[in-house]
């Protein structure tokens, strides 16, 4: 019984200072009210944990990950509105925290770079596609020295050619 | 002795490597044919060389020589031998190494089996290669050299990082690099193609099977890292929008946007220029990824370098070969000669609409991943970019690429009829509706988003089908004829419809599992139990457990369902002495219903534990989608249309008979 004693013991040390210990929200952090706490985990789910790598605080097992979980839902209790808590976490911790960045002047260029490509990929492709087709309609547009060259050509062409076409 | 055989046969590959990358280029300029022909001996003593310097690397590792530094910092004499061997692409030399390999591989292949290729393409393509080589081989022997030794020998090793102690990711490294390289077959086909100014039909038809077994091998890496990431991982997501997953997803953005575009070339000798930059696109983000993952830029569990030269190494690399091919374009690409013309509705204008999606929705990909490093670059100002900021930009752009899929392949070449083709796909938007209405009333307080993922997964599939029962005129002509003519299409028809199937399959997983996940986060005490999804799971306590290189404790929880015995379910948390470090596996059940998932988590004061249950529905579908679409390439490859040799032979066939018809 003590040998079990001393392995378990020594089982949790290893796991006290290895990195994952268990995951994401414990059971005593949850919520009575399931409405709320179904918010404190959509909320969660938005805001970056801080020492990991791009996982919101919702799967995150570290402890800092737990403080902040516990903290909006304290926040949650108090009768705060899902942005002000939002708002209140970013003045804590900085916009790093959120998973989804804010829609100010710095970020501006990562939001709208996408639609933008996608604007300017589907003119690039209509452009030249008019062009093509612009380039590939050529028979009508032939100037009048060319009409001239090309009645030359024929004229010369016909007597030899005879009725080859 | 053997550490300093690799270190040896690694400096005379890169001596023949840059054998390579010159006389053949000479050969081709002063139109000497044997100059030009080094190149295809050079890259198969370069391959066999490479292939010394890795044996070297895996003996060394299987034999546990701690007197190589390499193997003393990655490995230790109780790891499983698997491990002991998967160890040698595990960390940040050895997987160089293995990327060279495959490199070479590669040109050797073209070496070896490319005799019908016209000779100067063929001297060209072995020298960009050769090229690359040069560059990566410098890259190991002055920054990365695996065979450095370490004296006096340490007596054991310091082992490998236990979460990366797993079969499937034993074997992610490799099918991964096999993507990110073999994409180097179709650069180096674009930028040979690019010197020589010239480009047709059968310069497709080369690149083609190349693009398709790196696309096979990069969807296969990419979903086994996946499936790794949720068992291994512990809560059961499997994709984190993480910037290494995004690193290897860029380049299959950009792969699967050239198979296409590749295909209207070959088939219509149009999109020349626009295939050839997305060939030089899909290298360069293959590029990059692997700078993003050895530079250390990203900190995560697969950077392990965190040198700077190397990543500073690596840049000028980058810069080298990605500005140098973009440079080439801009000068020879006006050259090249224009192609054929197309309506907007046909095949060739749907294939532009599958690569204005898919390369727009790869450079959301890269827009979110690399701006908060360009931002903390100039500003120093740090953000974080999620999956919220992925799920807003990348998937607008996928759902209608999705929508787009089966109207595809029932167009006709240049000029297509879309109301025929919508009257085809009837029975598939039948199928998809019917789906709609039923998930609809059966979980009429889910996500409203969950129907119509369903629909559109249900879509694709019935609408692969439909490609297939069309061309075989099943219903429009006897069983028998459409028998015949089933068994006569060609293969690749069979193929992208399996493939183009199994993005259905995967959609339906990915959202069912999405919408439908239900979890328990308990604290349980022993002979408590739980119910979930219809299970009931029986807490019965806990064990310890000794493994080869570990110890464990396992939780033992009896599943039952309705009364009956399931399974009994083993998650454990083990502890690697040696890496003084901890993983959690979950105990897995799974069935077509979905997966049961559970975690065993920490020990609480009163003697129970803290356990979470997840009920992931129909999460498989996930993993058996990108099976379909690897075996999809499987079945095309195995067409004779795409063997490799094959257009050439039949055309210098056909001219002659031309020639005699004149």
């Amino acid at each position: 019984m003590t040998f079990r004693r001393l392995v378990l013991a020594a089982l949790l040390a290893v796991f006290a200072f290895g990195a994952p210990s268990v995951h994401a929200v414990q059971p005593d952090e949850v919520l009575d009210d399931p409405a709320l706490e179904a918010r404190a985990r959509a909320l969660s789910a938005g805001l970056r944990c801080l020492v990991c790598q791009n996982q919101s605080i919702d799967d995150s097992d570290a402890p800092l990950a737990r403080d902040l979980r516990v903290l909006v839902r304290e926040r949650l209790k108090a009768g705060d509105s899902d942005d002000e808590i939002i708002t209140f976490v970013v003045s804590r911790y900085g916009e790093f925290v959120l998973l989804k960045p804010r829609f100010t002047p710095h970020t501006w260029l990562l939001w709208l770079a996408t639609p933008l490509l996608f604007l300017l990929a589907l003119g690039g492709i209509l452009y030249a596609y008019r062009r093509r087709s612009a380039s590939s309609a050529a028979p009508q547009a032939l100037t009048e020295s060319e009409q001239a060259h090309l009645t030359r050509l024929l004229d010369e062409e016909t007597p030899k050619g005879g009725g080859k076409l | 002795m053997i550490a300093e055989t690799g270190h040896y046969a690694l400096i005379l590959a890169l001596g023949v490597a840059i054998v390579q990358m010159v006389l053949p280029v000479i050969g081709t300029r002063v139109n000497d044919p044997r100059l030009a022909a080094v190149s295809v001996p050079a890259a198969q003593a370069q391959f066999i060389l490479i292939c010394i310097a890795f044996a070297a690397l895996t003996v060394a590792y299987v034999t546990s020589d701690f007197s190589v530094l390499n193997v003393w910092q990655n490995s230790h004499s109780a790891k499983p031998m698997l491990y002991k061997i998967s160890a040698v692409w595990g960390n940040h030399e050895g997987s160089m190494v293995l990327w060279v390999l495959i490199l070479a591989l590669f040109g050797a292949a073209v070496a070896t089996f490319g005799s019908n290729l016209p000779r100067q393409l063929q001297a060209n393509v072995l020298a960009v290669q050769g090229s690359i080589a040069v560059a990566f081989l410098l890259f190991i022997i002055i920054t990365s050299n695996p065979f450095l030794r370490v004296s006096p020998a340490p007596f054991d090793g310091q082992g490998l990082n236990p979460v990366l102690q797993d079969p499937a990711l034993a074997f992610h490294p490799p099918f991964l690099y096999a993507g990110y390289v073999g994409f180097s077959m179709a650069f180096s086909f674009a930028v040979a193609a690019l010197i020589d100014g010239r480009i047709d039909a059968a310069w497709a038809r080369w690149v083609r099977p190349w693009t398709l077994v790196a696309w096979m091998c990069l969807t296969l890496g990419i979903a086994m890292g996946s499936w790794w990431a949720y068992y291994e991982l512990g809560w059961g997501g499997f994709w984190f929008w993480d910037p290494v997953e995004n690193a290897s997803f860029m380049p299959w953005l950009a792969g699967t946007a050239l198979l296409h575009s590749a295909l209207v070339m070959e088939k219509r000798d149009a999109l020349k220029v626009w295939t050839i930059l997305l060939a030089i696109i899909t290298f360069s983000l293959s590029l990059m990824g692997t700078f993003l993952v050895r530079s250390g830029v990203l900190t995560s569990v697969h950077a392990f370098a965190v040198d700077p030269t190397r990543g500073v190494f690596i840049l000028g690399i980058m810069a080298i070969f990605i500005g140098g091919s973009f440079a080439l374009f801009a000068w020879r690409a006006p050259l090249l000669s224009k192609g054929g013309l197309f309506a907007p509705i046909s095949r060739e204008g749907s294939l532009v609409l599958n690569n204005l999606l898919l390369t727009v929705a790869c450079a959301a990909v890269f827009v979110g991943t690399l701006y908060p490093l360009a931002l903390e670059a100039v500003t120093g100002e740090k953000i974080s970019v999620g999956a919220p900021f992925f799920n807003l930009t990348f998937v607008p752009l996928i759902v209608p690429l999705l929508i787009a899929v089966p109207f595809g392949p029932l167009l006709a070449w240049k000029r297509g009829d879309l109301l025929a083709a919508a009257q085809r796909l009837m029975v598939a938007a039948i199928v998809a509706l019917a789906a709609m209405i039923i998930v609809l009333a059966l979980h009429q307080n889910g996500p409203w988003l969950a129907p119509l993922g369903i629909g559109l997964g249900l879509w694709l599939i019935v609408g692969a089908g439909t490609e297939i029962a069309t061309r075989s005129k099943l219903f429009d002509a006897s069983l028998g004829e459409s028998w015949r003519r089933a068994r006569n299409l060609p293969r690749a028809a069979y193929g992208s419809a399996l493939a183009h199937a199994g993005l259905g399959v995967m959609v339906i997983g990915l959202v069912a599992t999405t919408a439908w996940r239900s979890e328990r986060i308990e604290a349980l005490a022993p002979g408590a139990t739980v119910d979930i999804a219809g299970y009931e799971l029986t807490f019965e306590g806990v064990k310890e457990g000794l493994g080869p290189n570990y110890k464990e404790l396992a939780g033992i929880f009896r599943v039952t369902r309705d009364g009956q015995p399931v399974t009994t379910l083993i998650p454990s948390k083990r502890a690697y002495s040696v890496e003084k470090s901890a993983t959690t596996e979950a105990g897995i059940h799974n069935s077509w219903r979905g997966d049961l998932y559970l975690v065993l988590g920490d020990p609480l004061k009163d003697g129970g534990y803290t356990v979470r249950v997840y009920f992931n529905p129909m999460v498989r579908l996930i993993w058996l989608g990108a099976l379909f679409m690897f075996f999809g390439g499987m079945v095309s490859l195995s067409d004779r249309r795409l063997r490799v040799g094959a257009p050439k032979r039949a055309k210098q066939k056909t001219k002659p008979a031309m020639a005699a018809g004149k």
